[in-house]
């Protein structure tokens, strides 16, 4: 057998979170200048807890990929899988380990990236093209190959902040799927656009496959990574938990999932805010407080938010607000305390649940994903920007036998019909 | 071809990348400029009322405190110094923020970053080569004549580019980690326009301020396209010159050792 296409060895990615007062991401200069101006006058307390804790987001991660190979990545989130791409991308540096590529890899981590809403569709073909790595003789060359992908040939000096989504996200895969990479690096973009669009999507992966390139792909669609991958890398909190035959891993996947509808949030690094209080983990619940896995369009559920309250005093004026986006990554509707029944109050102790109750959830079938995002006084506290995600299932919201479907729309809105036939009068 | 990618190894083909990229960098210049005019009514008008409008205030200025005319009219006078000191300005607001600006683009696609701060800095340039125009239809209008001095304009120009990429490569650097340059920055443009030869010339200043005011590279970069542009007619003094010269140097090696040195963080702080 060749040389591996793909060989990672040892791979690990460290994160420092830092616990400083603030909790942004960057730091101020201000902030900066006053811990080196305070730090010989400060009395050490021993007991101090450390400015900064290191987070390992990929552990001693080893595989290998061979030509013509499909490796489907799944995982939950937080698993580690976007940081394993970004690292094979080239976009950020592993702390350990070491990765062989062989041949030009291309990511697709996000379709459409460095569109610009101003620009028209072909400009913005060129200026995407050159960003995913293609020269300007290679665009000009394809051209009309992306063109007629998209299906999308009469919008093409139209600015793209005009274009529906979908048109978007044909156009935007349009050009990636033309860039003839040897490695090919993707990222959840098939949970866009239409059917038919992904089918065609799905079939261009396929001849990518079969042309002897190699493809990674990472997804929360269990079926569509059964239905494109030979072999399949299961994460788990940034180890490789199993790696084989794709239908196996899925099935060993599927089974820890279901055992598993608690979504953990102790140990991320990503977010935001002073820590006065923190989420701790998130569940979905039955009106009647079962746990379950998934909500059902038109059931009644219940959110339940598990915080820390580090401090253990009594809080006033806490928000909580859980921001949902469907799977094109857009805000769908927002569950804020301020909305519904005001901000509370909260006793004196180390840790809170909050529950919100959804009545007839009025969501589509699909994937979703959610913002957490929680205030004191008005200040950050924390703020998980992509916390979780949950799915929600077929449900029948009208109780009329009917299910509302994924293509209806972006939400379901209550509604009825009444027809009135004008009576012909007798004279 | 492969690839290796290994803790502190991203440099390895570093140069080679940058110039495989070399057309994406012409694409963010090109994309920068096509969106700025393009939801502007008098769209690229904008480059040229800007500095003609600065200049008529210096010019009205040296007016009302009285600076007596000499044999260059005051109008070239201003504007000769206007047109270097609006590129600097331009090209160090832009690339300064320019990382910040192209969030998106560093967290999800691999490309040798210094392009993006490169490129601000060339569209700045393309407003200069515009405003170029704007001086030359100026000086027919009067009747003057530039002299063979023209011909040192490109090293002026060069000059004022290396300055502005290398303190726009360490201030962009530097606001991805700490975003309090964003506010720096504004402010030593301003005071910036007061301590450089726009208004006056640098031989105005007194004599023992000279050695403190040489320390300002825009002086010698000023002074010179003064001088170029003018025919010889102003003065152009050694000292300021040379100074310019070093300190662009300068910042050019710290503004890319610095950039290079956090570069490899960006991704993940940004």
């Amino acid at each position: 057998m060749s040389l591996p296409l793909i060989a990672v060895e040892g791979l690990g990615k460290k994160y420092r979170i830092q616990h400083h007062q603030g909790g942004a991401r960057y730091v101020a200069l201000r902030d900066v200048i006053a811990q080196k101006l305070s730090a010989p006058f400060r009395r050490r307390s021993g007991n101090e807890p450390p400015a900064t804790e290191d987070f390992w987001a990929l552990q001693d991660v080893s595989f290998d990929v061979h030509e013509g190979d499909v490796l489907g990545i799944i995982g939950r989130n937080g698993a580690g899988k976007s940081t394993l791409l970004k690292i094979l991308s080239r976009i950020t540096e592993p702390t350990a380990g070491r990765v062989v590529l062989r041949g030009r890899a291309a990511s697709l981590l996000e379709v459409g990236t460095g569109f610009h809403p101003e620009l028209s569709g072909r400009d913005n073909i060129f200026l995407n093209g050159a960003i995913l790595g293609m020269s300007r003789a290679e665009i000009i060359r394809k051209f009309d190959e992306i063109v007629a992908f998209a299906g999308t040939e009469q919008f093409l000096d139209t600015p793209v902040k005009r274009y529906s989504s979908g048109m978007y996200v044909r156009l935007a895969f349009a050009v990636a799927a033309h860039l003839e990479p040897e490695i090919l690096i993707v990222d959840e973009v098939l949970a866009v656009g239409d059917a038919e669009f992904q089918q065609k999507c799905l079939g261009k992966m396929g001849e990518v496959a079969k042309s002897g390139r190699t493809v990674l792909f990472v997804s929360h669609q269990l079926a569509m990574v059964d239905n494109l991958c030979r072999t399949g890398l299961f994460l788990e909190k940034g180890r490789v938990r199993m790696l084989g035959a794709a239908r196996d891993v899925i099935a060993a996947y599927a089974h820890r999932a279901s055992h598993r509808s608690v979504e953990q949030f102790s140990d991320r690094p990503n977010r935001r805010g002073n820590g006065s209080i923190r989420f701790e983990q998130a569940r979905i619940l039955t009106a009647a407080g079962q746990p379950v896995d998934a909500l059902v369009s038109g059931g009644d559920f219940i959110f339940e938010l598990q915080l820390t309250n580090p401090s253990a005093a009594a809080l006033r004026a806490v928000h909580v607000s859980v921001g949902i986006d469907n799977a094109l990554g857009q805000r769908v509707t927002t569950w804020s305390s301020t909305y519904a029944g005001g901000d509370f109050a909260i006793a004196p102790s180390p840790s809170f649940s909050v529950r919100i109750g959804l009545p007839r959830v009025a969501l589509l079938p699909g994937d979703y994903s959610y913002n957490l995002y929680a205030t004191v006084n008005g200040d950050v506290a924390d703020w998980l920007p992509p916390a979780g995600s949950f799915v929600v299932e077929p449900g029948d919201f009208f109780g009329t036998g009917r299910l509302p479907e994924a293509r209806d729309g972006s939400f379901i809105s209550e509604h009825s019909f009444t027809v009135e036939t004008p009576v012909a009068r007798r004279s | 071809m492969q690839l290796i990618i290994e803790p502190g190894l991203a440099s390895a083909n570093y140069w080679r990348d940058l110039w495989r990229y070399r057309e994406l960098m012409a694409f963010l210049a090109w994309r920068d400029l096509a969106v700025r005019y393009k939801q502007t009514a008098i769209g690229v008008a904008w480059a040229i009322i800007r500095p003609a409008l600065t200049m008529m205030v210096f010019v009205l200025f040296r007016r009302l405190v009285g600076i007596e005319r000499g044999a260059v009219p005051d109008v070239l006078l201003v504007l000769a110094a206007v047109l270097p000191w609006q590129f600097f300005s331009n090209a160090l607001t832009e690339s300064s923020t320019s990382l910040i600006n192209n969030t998106n683009l560093i967290s999800k696609v691999y490309f040798p970053r210094l392009i993006v701060p490169i490129a601000a800095v060339a569209t700045a340039f393309v407003d200069f080569l515009i405003t170029l125009a704007l001086l030359a239809v100026v000086m027919a209008w009067i009747g003057f004549a530039p002299g063979w001095t023209l011909l040192a304009l490109p090293f002026y120009a060069a000059l004022a580019f290396g300055l502005s990429t290398g303190a726009g490569l360490l201030l962009a650097a530097l606001n991805v980690e700490y975003r309090d340059f964003r506010y720096i920055v504004p402010f030593v443009i301003q005071v910036g326009l007061f301590i450089s030869p726009i208004a006056f010339a640098s031989t105005n200043m007194p004599a023992r301020w000279r050695g403190l005011y040489s320390l300002n590279p825009l002086v010698g970069i000023i002074d010179g396209f003064r001088w170029s542009i003018l025919g010889g007619r102003t003065p152009i003094d050694a000292t300021f010159l040379a100074t310019s010269v070093a300190i662009t140097l300068a910042s050019i090696v710290i503004g890319i050792w610095y950039f290079r040195r956090m570069e490899r963080g960006f991704a993940d702080v940004i």
